[in-house]
């Protein structure tokens, strides 16, 4: 079994543990019962001392998921969701306190070295606490200089944030503190009726962030770092909302490599992003799931809908993403090219191994005159794994002068997995420029005898060749976790042959 | 204590015996040529010292340094100074030239024992053998291998070479695929590095490589066995005579 698998395997159990005890003791309060009804929305939305217009809309958007069904038409198979064997609703559980990195199990910190993720973040990620009166002028020092660690780093971030003008929140919060930003932007991009996990999603989602950048802000930091530290205990229904107003800028990096674990099978995220007249928005992810295990039991079900809407002219959004972990994976996110001049890009890698099975691809749809975009997907498949592009672009019959560039390229890594390719393109207008290319390889027994023959282990031979077959899209990550990344698919592989 | 010790290997693949037992001793310093027709087992033969997957040994020991080298996994032999030469370098693309040698040499380091080079110092000792093979720095921040002339590509390998600094080096048909002029420079970088503590294994079908590389012994292989073997001048013998003699041998 390979380490990362054992890893997650173990933490999974002792979170189930902690599950358990915290299930005995917090019934009442902090947990909804199993299921789905009007009355748990309403649950939910009490917790959350929301306003009534957010009831109002959680409601409808319950009523018209009564009516919708489960797609089908993805390239994925798994046995049908008890959507009432589900819980709605779970505070964050208050994870078991550490005091040190010693109390760590090894085998996470090993997984910890193997990723270079600094020691500092790790104690943050696991919830060691510091020590009473053990606050010294070293640690507050490597604190503020590393970037990562502590909430008063965090503070730091939301005093330099605030003073830009930037407003970044849980959006839990901005739909008391912004009522008018998130009334008027919510659902905008993916409405409630959009698809049957999204309108689950808008009935019953937890928590998530969001962010408004003013005009002519360019966001001071990457929102990867505060994001990091924040979002640890986001639950299953995932809403974020970020909207970037006229000339602003702003790039936000979701997820971390680190082992996720999560006791929720299902795991249904709504992103909406909204671009204003020459704004940009880069939106990059590292998605590491539980996948399951080595015989494909448990893992997480990942049905994702993330959309960009370049409302404005000359407007651009840019999706990265990392896609390593989940026993299921259906993600599309994509770009509305209303704006006139408006780009769109789509920047992917999807690895599979074991028995995960990743339906993901992109849709880029062009409405508005001289759009553009650019799609550079990488798959790699391996182990029993199943691995399939999806992706459509089109162009309005007044798109006049869209253009398109799609690369796919899949590489199979052993004889039992396989990629798949399936693309839609449609051109309404003769003036549409569509480019599409596509290639499948195998990764050559000859490139990797020839690593091996160099003196590199067979799985850091193939570490190597993915990374060279990844590296267009791994440049688009930024920088600090384009490394983790790299490390992070090494990782991901271990196992895959032999 | 000889280098490399091959004894009556007999080697199979997919159920035909390819080698009927070789027979073959290397010391330190020693420069071998191996000749022969094309089909006569000399490709196999420098595979299996490599550990190339495929090919059974049914019989038969190769000693390395007095160890027994078929227990070895290849990247464990390269650590231990196994090179080999690849008649056809692969291309790696993404991946750059640079990344690819000191992933390579960190890897036989580390498995050695030995600490990691730093990035300057590696960089520092990747200039100075480049320089001495006349090859731009451009070409190592290219994927490795990738759009690389023939030339190009086998002078490649001779930089690993002299970077990896092996005791054993296998040249798997150098010759082919290049002109007159990448021969010599290829060539010239080959014998740069002969040295007295290392050996190095020629294998070619034609003698025209061995005007550059001058070899100390010439072993002809037909039909999976060497059948003769000699001082250099042999070779000069079967470029005249050709390989049919040793046919029905």
């Amino acid at each position: 079994m390979p380490a990362v698998q054992e890893t997650v395997d173990r933490v999974k159990r002792i979170d189930v543990d902690q599950y358990r005890y915290g299930f005995e003791t917090l019934i009442d309060s902090e947990k909804a019962p199993k299921g789905l009804s009007e009355e748990i929305v309403k649950f939910i939305s009490q917790k959350k001392n929301e306003p009534a217009w957010m009831l109002q809309w959680r409601l409808e958007a319950y009523r018209r998921w009564l009516t919708m069904t489960e797609p089908t038409w993805a390239r994925v198979d798994y046995p049908k969701i008890d959507f009432q064997d589900l819980y709605y609703y779970a505070a964050p559980k208050p994870k078991k306190a550490v005091s040190s990195l010693d109390e760590i199990d090894p085998e996470i910190l090993k997984t910890y070295e193997k990723l270079g993720i600094p020691l500092r973040e790790v104690a943050m990620l696991e919830g060691v606490e510091p020590k009473v009166g053990e606050e010294d002028p070293a640690r507050r020092k490597i604190a503020v200089d590393a970037v990562f660690d502590s909430v008063s780093v965090a503070t730091t971030f939301k005093a330099e944030l605030k003073k830009a003008g930037v407003i970044f929140m849980p959006i839990s919060e901005a739909i008391r503190e912004h009522p008018e930003l998130v009334q008027k932007y919510l659902g905008s991009v993916v409405p409630t009726s959009d698809n049957f996990y999204a309108t689950l999603n808008s009935a019953v989602f937890s928590d998530g962030s969001f962010v408004y950048v003013p005009p002519g802000v360019r966001c001071p930091m990457e929102l990867s770092t505060y994001f990091r530290i924040n979002e640890r205990n986001t639950g299953q229904f995932e809403r974020t909302l970020i909207i970037a107003d006229k000339g602003s800028y702003v790039s936000y990096l979701e997820g971390c490599t680190a082992p996720q674990r999560d006791e929720n099978q299902l795991h249904a995220a709504v992103v909406e992003l909204v671009a204003h007249d020459d704004a940009e928005i880069k939106y990059s992810t590292v998605q590491n799931w539980y996948p399951g295990n080595s015989e494909g039991k448990g893992g997480i079900y990942n049905f994702v809908t993330k959309r960009g809407d370049c409302r404005g002219a000359n407007s651009k959004i840019s999706w990265t993403q990392v896609e390593t972990g989940s026993a299921i994976t259906w993600k599309y996110p994509s770009c509305i090219l209303r704006g006139d001049n408006s780009r769109g890009e789509f920047y992917s890698i999807a690895i599979s191994n074991g028995f995960q099975q990743v339906d993901s691809g992109t849709k880029m749809i062009h409405l508005g005159k001289n759009t553009s975009s650019r799609i550079i997907s990488k798959g790699i498949a391996a182990g029993k794994s199943q691995n399939t592009y999806r992706g459509l672009v089109t162009a309005h019959r007044k798109a006049t002068g869209a253009r398109n560039f799609t690369a796919c390229d899949s590489l199979l890594i052993g004889d039992k997995c396989g990629a798949h390719t399936v693309p839609y393109i449609e051109a309404k207008n003769s003036s549409a420029t569509f480019e599409h290319e596509a290639t499948t390889s195998k990764i050559s027994e000859d490139v990797l005898f020839y690593c091996i023959q160099r003196g590199l282990s067979q799985e850091e031979a193939v570490g190597l060749v993915v990374n060279g077959f990844v590296k267009d899209v791994l440049q688009q990550l930024p920088m600090e976790f384009a490394v983790e990344a790299q490390k992070l698919i090494s990782i991901s592989l271990e196992g895959s042959v032999g | 204590m000889a280098l490399l010790e091959v004894k009556d290997l007999k080697v199979r693949v997919e159920e035909r015996e390819i080698l009927h037992g070789l027979t073959l001793t290397v010391n330190e310093g020693e420069v071998h040529a191996i000749m022969g027709p094309n089909g006569s087992g000399k490709s196999t033969l420098s595979h299996v010292i490599a550990g190339k997957p495929g090919y059974e040994v049914t019989d038969g020991q190769i000693l390395f340094k007095g160890e027994d080298l078929l227990e070895m996994d290849p990247d464990e032999r390269a650590a231990k100074g196994v090179f080999l030469a690849f008649q056809y370098p692969v291309e790696i693309p993404g991946v750059a030239t640079m990344t690819f040698l000191r992933t390579a040499l960190n890897a036989q380091r580390k498995a050695r024992g030995e600490s990691e080079y730093s990035t300057p110092d590696f960089l520092k000792k990747v200039r100075e053998v480049s320089k001495s093979l006349n090859i731009p720095q451009d070409m190592l921040k290219r994927g490795v291998n990738v759009g690389f002339s023939g030339g190009e590509k086998k002078r490649n390998e001779v930089l690993q070479m002299a970077l990896f600094e092996p005791s054993l080096c296998i040249l798997d048909e150098m010759d082919s695929g290049l002109d007159i002029d990448a021969l010599r420079i290829a060539a010239d970088g080959v014998n740069a590095l002969r040295s007295p503590g290392r050996a190095m294994v020629v294998i070619t079908h034609y003698q025209r490589l061995l005007n550059y590389i001058v070899p100390d012994f010439v072993h002809v292989m037909s039909r999976g066995r060497v059948v003769k073997s000699g001082a250099k001048d042999l070779a000069l013998e079967l470029e005249a005579s050709g390989y049919t003699q040793f046919e029905d041998a």
